[in-house]
């Protein structure tokens, strides 16, 4: 008999310890947590590199002094097109043989003597760019160059610069490359996998093979056994995700532009959506009558998330009708946190849209899970 | 024996929607005894194990273990009591030390999982997986398990149902030992000559009722005043006398 006071935490932990070393010794989970995701990763971002170009048609009178078409000229994966008129560019970017058209104007560059700094416009240039239906891809990837290049000519130009110094530290060419945009893609999928998956089938097997009953004899508490197990697939999650990251930035050169913090506010996006998905699991275990279903409908979970979330192309790609279907399904909106936070350099603050949405879809699935999980 | 009791049933029911499993059960368990529960499949000797278990709700009456009642203190109860179920399975993936080690963290006591494994000799398979042990291992490390908290009371539901005899001896040898160090063993069985060969008492349920409680020694001796004989003459041996003689007593596994 135990006379010391019963601890549920030293109880959770033994139950997150024992799922841990069950996960690590089940092939079949990492290979679709760990390494399908790698192996995409290494597949597109060799295809990627060598492939993808956004030819950007760059329209008469367009500023191209500036630091912001410098980086543009910088970008390997920008083909910068000067020798087109008006009306070829207008022509070819509606059949989407360009992918759109640049027009920059400076604002209020004609000062000869400089003013106080609070005189000056605050946006000095007026960037005009006009992307195609045609081409909504690579459109895209435009976008998101020039969120970041803006976000990085705003980082280095602090209070005292001159336009001199924006000239100085124009930015060597942060490159959009495929691997910045996979790579999101895959690790919102890993996390798909291990909280539907992985969540669905323990829970189903602990209640069929009666380990929860045989669980239930002991004092152990039943938030103990769902936190225990949750914890387990958050520190594999985690651990998964670095390593993606990892492999990604020193294998690929994936954009982490804030370095350290960049890689915690993924992490944090990480674990956000590994709970919405663990949910998913939840409500699968539940509502499965035995193990043979549970890849099913787990499929009908992961597999349109997989497919119209933008893991693979952006979701801006798509045709009109499926963009409300991929716009209301979490992983979009993680994959967009993700990116923007990866690659643009947003702080986890701003992208409180996105966390928005994944809260909703949070509390709608733990409300349904509630409902449907079943203990015995 | 002492004859304190350490289990109270009295006036058990338990009712599905569409039957009655067990239709109003009374009986007590003494400290420090074997005490067996036998009938046939169906009879609710399961579902009564489970209910003073903790592990399934009663539809009425009332149950005290080693004190407490099932009703407020089921936890108190968990904390004393070992419990071996039909059938259970272990966490996948685990082998019987890493096992051990769970248990240990659910219960919350310090144990060495080694020298609980070496109470029933199954330290050669400390590193095996449970899914890959044999029927007598399955059981002995299911009875290691109930161990663990050095529980007032053990619960055994059909431990020696699928074993060869001499596993089943084994397993009996082993359940005296634990009774011997001052648990309370509380067991189901199908096996007549096991009920009588281990257990100070046993119930007989039968359709949800009990229908009988003694010790074995009285039960037959009260059978065979009322002029019941065995068809065929007894013989000094019967044929599992052979196979054990034949095939010896030591384990095979």
């Amino acid at each position: 008999m135990n006379t010391s006071s019963y601890s549920n935490i030293r109880a959770t932990l033994a139950i997150t310890k024992a799922s841990l070393r069950s996960i690590f010794r089940n092939p079949s989970g990492l290979v679709f947590s760990l390494l399908f995701p790698l192996i995409f990763i290494v597949v597109f971002a060799n295809i990627g590199s060598g492939g993808v170009t956004v030819d950007v048609g760059v329209a008469k009178g367009c500023d191209t002094l500036n630091p912001i078409y410098k980086a543009l000229q910088n970008a390997k994966v920008v083909n910068l097109i000067r020798n087109q008129n008006a009306d070829q560019m207008e022509k070819n970017l509606s059949k989407g043989s360009i992918d759109a058209i640049l027009n920059v104007k400076k604002n209020g560059g004609n000062w000869t003597v400089y003013p106080p700094l609070s005189a000056l416009p605050k946006a000095r240039y007026n960037v005009q760019v006009k992307y195609t239906a045609a081409s909504a891809d690579k459109g895209g990837i435009l976008k998101s160059l020039l969120n970041s290049i803006f976000f990085k000519i705003g980082e280095k130009t602090g209070a005292f610069s001159s336009i001199a110094t924006i000239k100085e530290t124009t930015i060597k060419g942060r490159e959009y490359k495929y691997i910045d945009f996979i790579l999101p893609g895959q690790l919102g999928f890993s996390l798909l996998n291990i909280g539907v998956f992985g969540t669905a089938f323990v829970f189903l097997s602990l209640r069929q093979t009666l380990v929860i009953r045989r669980f239930f004899a002991t004092p152990v508490k039943r938030y103990s056994i769902v936190a225990g197990e949750m914890l387990a697939r958050v520190t594999f999650a985690m651990l998964g995700s670095i390593i993606i990251i990892a492999v990604g930035h020193y294998a690929f050169g994936f954009t982490l532009v804030h370095g350290a913090v960049t890689v915690l506010s993924m992490l944090f996006l990480a674990f956000v959506g590994l709970v919405i998905f663990m949910g998913f699991g939840f409500i699968i275990s539940g509502i499965a009558k035995n193990e043979t279903t549970v890849p099913p409908l787990s499929n009908i979970i992961t597999l349109p998330q997989f497919l119209l979330s933008g893991t693979f192309f952006s979701t801006s790609a798509f045709p009109k009708w499926l963009q409300p279907i991929s716009n209301a399904l979490p992983l979009t909106h993680l994959n967009n946190a993700m990116r923007k936070v990866a690659f643009e350099g947003v702080a986890i603050t701003e992208v409180g849209h996105e966390l928005l949405i994944l809260l909703a879809w949070g509390i709608v699935i733990y409300a349904v899970a509630i409902k449907t999980f079943k203990w015995e | 024996m002492a004859t304190q009791p350490i289990i109270t049933v009295n006036n058990l029911v338990k009712r599905y929607a569409d039957f009655t499993a067990v239709k109003d059960i009374s009986f007590e368990v003494y400290e420090g005894e074997i005490f067996g529960l036998l009938g046939p499949n169906g009879a609710g000797k399961t579902t009564t194990l489970e209910i003073i278990e903790t592990l399934r709700d009663k539809t009425s009456g009332s149950i005290t273990v080693d004190g407490f009642s099932i009703d407020t203190q089921a936890n108190q109860i968990k904390k004393r009591i070992g419990v071996q179920l039909q059938a259970a399975g272990y966490y996948p993936g685990l082998n019987l030390i890493e096992l051990m080690e769970l248990f240990a963290g659910l219960y919350g006591n310090r144990i060495k999982p080694i020298e609980m494994l070496e109470k029933v000799a199954l330290t050669d398979k400390a590193k095996a997986k449970y899914k890959d042990l044999s029927g007598g291992q399955k059981q002995r490390f299911s009875i290691a398990t109930t161990l663990i908290n050095n529980p007032r009371i053990i619960f055994l539901d059909e431990p020696t149902t699928g074993l060869d005899p001499q596993a089943r001896r084994n397993l009996w040898e082993l359940i005296r030992q634990i009774r011997a160090a001052g648990t309370t063993v509380v067991l189901t069985t199908h096996y007549m000559d096991e009920a009588e060969e281990l257990c100070d008492r046993v119930a007989f349920i039968d359709g949800g009722h009990v229908i009988g409680i003694n010790t074995p020694d009285t039960f037959i001796d009260q059978l065979v005043a009322t002029g019941f004989e065995r068809k065929k003459t007894v013989k000094q041996a019967n044929l599992e006398d052979v196979f054990i003689n034949l095939t010896g007593k030591e384990w095979r596994e």
